[in-house]
């Protein structure tokens, strides 16, 4: 491949694009002006600070309050290529994120609807948990760059991993909303015979499994966040605090909105308010990591992850008022339990595409590590 | 099993991980103020560990078209010009009068190349031009390869003395290694030497490791899925030769031994260059009591270090995880509770 003649058609293609993408000779208009205006002060590309770019005019509504708090910077790169590998992760890692906590927070829905005597409640949320839960395997082995070696990561349990411990989560949580599924079918079975037996262990089985269910989902819920904050993505880790508690609001929401879309209005009281709960602790932890993380809060507030973000938020209050208001009207209930399953795939999304454009721009890693070092009052060696 | 000190601040990482009579921790010391940008380790590094090939490309923003530590290349020699005389040396192009072969503008296209990349994996574009704009702005650049003739722009005739920054960067075999806390196959392992290496049969292409790397070091191999990096060449290390990249290097850039004994080295090389006037010489990852505990592989550099492409002050961030893990059972636990309370609150509803 690497043959002179090769290279020289890299070359003509190089050249093309350039003459293609814009004027063939002299510097590109305005950039370059920086460095005659403000002197050489350093060598490098110091004088450089597009970090002072507010939120656009045209930006409905949301001109100065965001940005505010973010610093203008300076800062050098090495021709301002990203200094992070951006995860590699696809969108499967942000749909497992969801289908995890929807399966999460449907088997509490069920293990609640089991023992308050909500039978179609009880039904729909154990399927919804089961499904989630085979999507979510789906995704997480899907997104492997070698899938077929999946139970590598079954060797180990390691607690420095949130992956590892994970996995082992969905390991037990698996199995356990299996069983609770599968035994709604038990009404089903003949009542004589081998079969019968099986119909009537079916209801006592499909309890205890639906409780170990239950028992281990909001731990499945929540590790996700510490999935997400154990990287060195900038607004992945520094959110830490608070990207479990958004994570456990948003399977609450999500699961509510597939109860409230799947079961009656008589047996849904409990879900509303659920529903209200996640939504209150989604909309907290969100706005701590939207606002309270400086330069970090940024790719929440801008850009795709933005977007997401405000879809997000507009669906759980859309969803959560519908719901409400319309709780005696199967079909408001049925959009509004829509509009809050939309918000959680929407809420994931927008936190998965933040991560990955703070790990693409290198500001988003120099410029607060420089700023710790001027407060550290060091530079490193020297 | 794991203890918070195993998390963060100065150790030895093979008995830490368990190693028994572990050999002295050995790593490397690349002094960049005598590197040529000559590349033969990255050339050593890919013919000794048959890296494959990263594919031809011009980056165009200088003599460096390998662009980053990826996949498949373990080694990489950053390339950076800078309009500065060096010490006391006579101006190097006093009298020739002759334009800059590369620009701004040149720069500033190929930092964001349109369409796919020719390098293999492709190295992530700049998410704005503006920074390989600015680096390339100086009259004075010689960014190579240029397209344009010395003397044809107008700013020929301008140029003044410059000096050439070249640094051979790695992965740093960090104290605290932040992909080998993550890895949950346990693919990624520490050795007696105290270097981390990624066991190939093992890894399942989770790709955690990469988005913990707080140097942007580890990578995933594109057809492959698997993760790779530099391995310290284990292979060789065990059969108690030099790794290939410091066997190759011409200038002595690339010096590898014990790590105590590197370490002192460069103190002393440091102290040297100071007194020879160039002030701005600094050692980089060579404290052990920086956010990842120190670098088994640390350097000299001469300017910032994100001019060269490093974090400033990168932390390990399973420093944070026992703090991590505490947050999510806290939010765990109110899960718990909002189910608890809805169902129970009002019974009638
Ligand atoms: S530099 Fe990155 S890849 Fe190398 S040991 Fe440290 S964390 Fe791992
Ligand atoms: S990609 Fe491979 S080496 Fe990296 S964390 Fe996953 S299994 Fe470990």
């Amino acid at each position: 491949m690497s043959d002179g003649d090769a290279m020289g058609e890299r070359f003509r293609e190089f050249q093309r694009q350039l003459a293609e993408r814009g004027d063939p000779a002299g510097p590109a208009a305005g950039q370059p002006a920086s460095r005659t205006e403000r002197g050489v002060r350093e060598p490098g590309s110091r004088d450089w600070a597009p970090q002072t770019q507010r939120a656009r005019p045209g930006d409905r509504g949301r001109r100065n309050r965001e940005a505010i708090n973010v610093p203008p910077a300076e800062f050098s790169s090495y021709y301002g290529r990203p200094i992070l590998k951006p995860p590699v992760w696809k969108h499967d890692i942000a749909a497992y994120l969801f289908t995890g906590g929807l399966a999460a927070g449907s088997s509490l829905i069920a293990a609640g609807a089991d023992l308050t005597g909500r039978p179609t409640l009880r039904r729909a949320a154990r399927i919804t948990s089961l499904g989630a839960v085979v999507a979510s395997t789906y995704f997480l082995i899907n997104d492997l760059g070698k899938p077929a070696r999946f139970h590598h990561m079954l060797r180990v349990a390691k607690p420095t991993s949130p992956m590892s411990i994970g996995t082992w989560i969905l390991s037990a949580f698996g199995p356990a909303a299996g069983v609770a599924a599968v035994a709604e079918l038990g009404p089903l079975l003949p009542e004589r015979g081998v079969l019968g037996l099986a119909r009537r262990v079916s209801s006592p089985a499909g309890r205890i499994a639906g409780l170990a269910a239950a028992a281990t989902a909001p731990a499945l819920a929540t590790y996700t966040g510490v999935l997400l904050a154990d990287t060195a993505v900038p607004s992945w880790h520094d959110a830490y605090p608070d990207l479990p508690f958004l994570f456990a609001g948003s399977a609450l929401v999500g699961a509510s909105g597939a109860a409230l879309i799947a079961a009656p209005p008589t047996e849904t009281g409990p879900v509303h308010r659920l529903a209200v709960a996640g939504a209150a602790m989604e909309l907290v932890a969100e706005r701590r990591i939207e606002h309270g993380m400086g330069l970090s809060s940024e790719p929440y507030q801008q850009g795709l992850g933005g977007r997401l973000t405000r879809l997000s938020r507009a669906l759980l209050l859309g969803g959560v008022a519908g719901a409400l208001v319309g709780r005696r009207s199967r079909l408001l209930s049925m959009l509004s339990g829509a509009a809050l399953v939309g918000s959680s795939l929407a809420t994931r999304f927008g936190v998965f595409h933040a991560g990955v454009d703070s790990a693409k721009d290198p500001k988003y890693t120099v410029v607060p590590q420089r700023e710790r070092l001027e407060r550290k009052g060091s530079a490193p060696g020297a | 099993m794991v203890s918070a000190e195993s998390l963060f601040g100065p150790i030895d990482p093979a008995p830490d991980a368990g190693y028994v009579d572990a050999p002295p921790r050995m790593g490397f010391f690349t002094d960049t103020s005598v590197c040529i940008g000559c590349k033969a380790c990255e050339v050593a590094c890919k013919e000794w560990n048959l890296v494959p090939d990263h594919g031809l490309d011009l980056l165009g923003m200088s003599y460096d078209n390998t662009g980053a530590l990826t996949a498949n290349s373990w080694r990489h020699v950053a390339f950076i010009e800078q309009p500065r005389p060096l010490g006391a040396e006579s101006p190097a192009l006093a009298g020739t009068a002759t334009g800059p072969s590369g620009s701004a503008h040149l720069a500033e296209r190929a930092s964001t190349p349109p369409g796919v990349p020719n390098t293999d994996p492709g190295l992530p574009p700049a998410p704005h031009p503006g920074p390989a704009a600015a680096m390339a702005a100086s009259p004075e650049f010689l960014g190579m390869p240029g397209t344009d003739l010395p003397g044809r722009q107008e700013r020929a005739g301008q140029r003044t003395d410059l000096r050439w920054l070249m640094m051979s960067d790695v992965c740093k075999h960090c104290t605290h290694a932040a992909c080998l806390d993550v890895c949950p196959t346990g693919s990624l392992f520490r050795t007696e030497f105290g270097t981390v290496v990624v066991q190939e049969d093992i890894c399942n292409g989770c790709g955690y490791c990469i988005s913990a790397c707080p140097y942007g070091v580890i990578d995933q191999r594109k057809g492959d899925g698997r993760a790779w990096k530099c391995t310290l060449c284990y292979d060789r290390l065990r059969d108690n030769r030099v790794p290939a990249c410091a066997q190759a290097c011409p200038t002595e850039s690339i010096q590898y031994g014990p790590l105590d004994e590197l370490r002192e080295r460069a103190q002393r090389r440091v102290e040297r260059l100071h007194a020879d006037g160039v002030p701005e010489a600094r050692l980089y990852g060579h404290d052990e009591n920086d956010g990842v505990g120190g670098d088994g592989a640390f350097f000299l550099l001469l300017d910032e270090p994100e001019v060269y492409g490093l974090p400033p002050d990168p932390i390990v961030t399973t420093r944070d995880l026992p703090d991590m893990w505490r947050r999510a059972g806290l939010a765990a636990l109110a899960m718990a509770g909002a189910a608890v309370a809805a169902f129970v609150g009002r019974r009638s509803a």
